[in-house]
């Protein structure tokens, strides 16, 4: 598989550079977010802003008022805890053309419970006029600096970083889902870095005969319920949605609703985190502990279609783990 | 627009207006009628360059929050005036001052007077805590500490476009509880924002009572000092003394004055309510008709004549 090394890095860079409007804030988290050389090559477009969130948001705000597009780069978990208020009436209820880049999304970060965003999905959708999007390889990483800049509004987007996997060819397209299998026995719903995940199990349930349709979502809100149930409808067993996020308001929540506001009585097994923080760990080790990771679909597909499949975790595609300390990432964290 | 009155002249104003209308509707946000009017008049009768009006001096009624859909939403900036870049744009952080700054735009010529009686009224933009598109309003500062920071990143943005309006904020000294004003502050002296400034009402009143009784803050000239602002202290009822703090240099550094105020200016019989003072509603028949008599004999006018309110 390819890795692409700070995909965002070079994306930011050569959007912004031809688009003089938009603006590059920081707060103290510069090299983190993979912006230092944006900021040491164009100083003129790039703003620092300290550690002081709810100033960043509230000023942002006012930036976007006098007709600027602010890129906000900094831990997801930074853009909506502390400073919420400021979120909510400086850029989403005026519609400011805010960019929010929430990096580390979920508990792709040993920082733990201070810094894993586990609940920004179901924030940031229940926030009206507030679109949310996600990245789940590098290309959608390449992409989402002009996918979120076509909005006519605020955007929060979960972005990866460090080194990115590369799944997809086709860049990604603001409320067009991915079909990545089109099975008919199960449908199983993935973003982010669960989406490797799924794709991990495919080979092996594969083998064993279980026909699997995986869509993987970029846009969360708005959420194209109509596709997400023509393909639920097309399947046997039911649904299962997987997500780096509490079960409760992300994307296993949202599938709920759709199937419920349609009347849909169908069996959905939702995969995530279960009313609980995490702590600080790898990746691997954090989806395993969790049961985010392949090897808890595959237990769920068996729950599912109540046929024990056989597979274990030597059965499907290695795990990747990346080093803790790497020189494409600024810290550990 | 034509200064047809004199900033006195429009203070005295903003207080007999919001004094008839607390006294008719039991109550309001008196006293800040009382340590504000001398700065919202001064604000839009001599500091602000404002364009006319592009909005009807009778306000349209409520016309939903912004939303895609919404294609004709409009905040209340527009009452004073347009977007232009040789005119200063005006933010009201403290956004329960509204009836005082609603006051202000009848005085001026900027709203009618009718638009007051909407106040607070069911369907109406004309909104107890200013919103977003209540008249003279251009953003939403209903949570305090938030609109230094707004101010700063458009006064940012308007520098970076070469414009010549400038920016600035209408403050309550509540405010500097919040930690968020100091963030504003440091990064408008960081980033050398000068072409912001603010006005403070330094009353020391808040909600809860005095200042000092609820939470200290201290020296604010100094600490704002230490922040990185360029500050000037002044009597808020001293126009001279606001004109000259409002000439001082401030390269590369924002500007606040405080203004220190009496939360009981020119209606000094409401002291009798201290330190109970952020929003006064009458006890009792008898207080209100006493009031009336008292306060308007401070005012120079007749008692307000009380019908059905």
């Amino acid at each position: 598989m390819e890795m692409v090394n700070r995909p965002y890095a070079a994306a930011f860079e050569s959007y912004a550079v031809k688009n003089p409007e938009v603006l590059c804030l920081s707060a103290d988290l510069t090299s983190s977010c993979e912006i230092d050389g944006f900021r040491d090559r164009h100083p003129e477009q790039f703003l620092s802003m300290g550690m002081a969130e709810q100033n960043m948001l509230s000023f942002a705000g006012g930036l976007g008022l006098a007709g600027f597009r602010p890129f906000i780069h900094t831990f997801g978990v930074f853009l909506y805890r502390r400073p919420y208020d400021q979120l909510m009436a400086s850029i989403a209820y005026p519609r400011r053309k805010v960019r929010l880049m929430g990096f580390l999304p979920g508990i792709t970060t040993p920082g733990g419970m201070t810094h894993q965003a586990i609940e920004d999905i179901s924030v940031m959708r229940t926030i009206p006029n507030m679109t949310v999007l996600e990245t789940g390889d590098a290309t959608e990483v390449e992409g989402i600096v002009e996918a979120a800049d076509s909005i006519d509004g605020p955007v929060y987007a979960r972005v990866l970083r460090g080194s990115v996997p590369r799944l997809f060819k086709d860049p990604m397209k603001v409320g067009e889902l991915r079909v990545l299998s089109e099975g008919s026995d199960v449908l199983v719903i993935t973003a982010g870095i669960t989406t490797e995940e799924a794709m991990r199990a495919g080979g092996a349930l594969a083998k064993v005969g279980v026909s699997v349709r995986h869509l993987h979502l970029n846009t969360l809100k708005p959420f194209d319920a109509r596709a997400i149930l023509d393909h639920a409808a097309s399947v046997r067993y039911g649904v299962i949605t997987l997500e780096n996020h509490l079960i409760a308001g992300g994307i296993g929540s949202m599938t709920a609703e759709a199937m419920a506001d349609a009347g849909m009585g169908r069996r959905l097994i939702r995969l995530g985190l279960k009313d609980t923080y995490a702590h600080g760990g790898s990746k691997p080790y954090l989806m395993r502990y969790y049961g985010l990771d392949a090897m808890a679909l595959v237990k769920a597909i068996e729950d599912l279609t109540g046929q024990q499949t056989g597979i274990d975790e030597d059965a499907l595609d290695s795990v990747r783990v990346d080093a803790v300390h790497s020189a494409v990432k600024a810290e550990a964290l | 627009m034509k200064n047809v009155k004199t900033t006195e002249e429009i203070a005295l104003g903003i207080r007999r207006r919001v004094f008839e209308h607390c006294m008719r509707n039991n109550g309001g946000y008196l006293s800040q009628a009382c340590s504000a009017a001398e700065q919202l008049a001064f604000l839009y009768n001599e500091a602000l360059k404002l364009g006319d009006p592009t909005l009807p001096m009778i306000p349209p009624p409520f016309g939903g929050v912004p939303s895609a859909e919404n294609t004709t939403y409009v905040t209340g900036a527009g009452y004073n005036g347009p977007f232009e870049p040789q005119f200063d744009r005006l933010f009201i952080a403290p956004a329960h001052y509204a009836l005082v700054a609603y006051a202000t735009l009848i005085e001026v010529g900027r709203m009618a007077p009718e638009g007051l009686e909407m106040f607070n009224k069911d369907g109406s933009s004309v909104e107890m805590i200013g919103a977003e598109h209540s008249p003279g309003m251009e953003v939403h500062n209903g949570t305090l500490g938030i609109g230094l920071s707004t101010g700063a990143g458009l006064a940012w943005g308007r520098k970076r476009r070469g414009e010549s309006g400038e920016v600035c904020v209408f403050m309550s000294d509540g405010e500097v509880q919040e930690g968020q004003t100091w963030e504003a502050v440091q990064a408008a002296a960081h980033h050398g924002i000068d072409n912001l400034w603010a006005i403070m009402d330094v009353n020391r009143q808040q909600c809860d009572g005095a200042m000092d009784s609820v939470m200290t803050v201290g020296d604010i000239a100094t600490k704002l000092r230490n922040f990185g602002a360029v500050v000037a202290e002044i009597d808020a009822h001293d126009l001279a003394a606001m004109r000259q703090a409002r000439a001082t240099p401030h390269d590369g550094q924002p500007l606040i004055i405080l203004a220190n105020s009496s939360p009981t200016k020119g209606m000094e019989f409401l002291m009798r309510r201290f330190p109970r003072l952020h929003y006064v509603r009458f006890k009792s028949d008898a207080e209100r008709a006493e009031m009336n008599i008292a306060i308007a004999a401070e005012l120079g006018i007749e008692p307000i004549k009380l019908g059905e309110h």
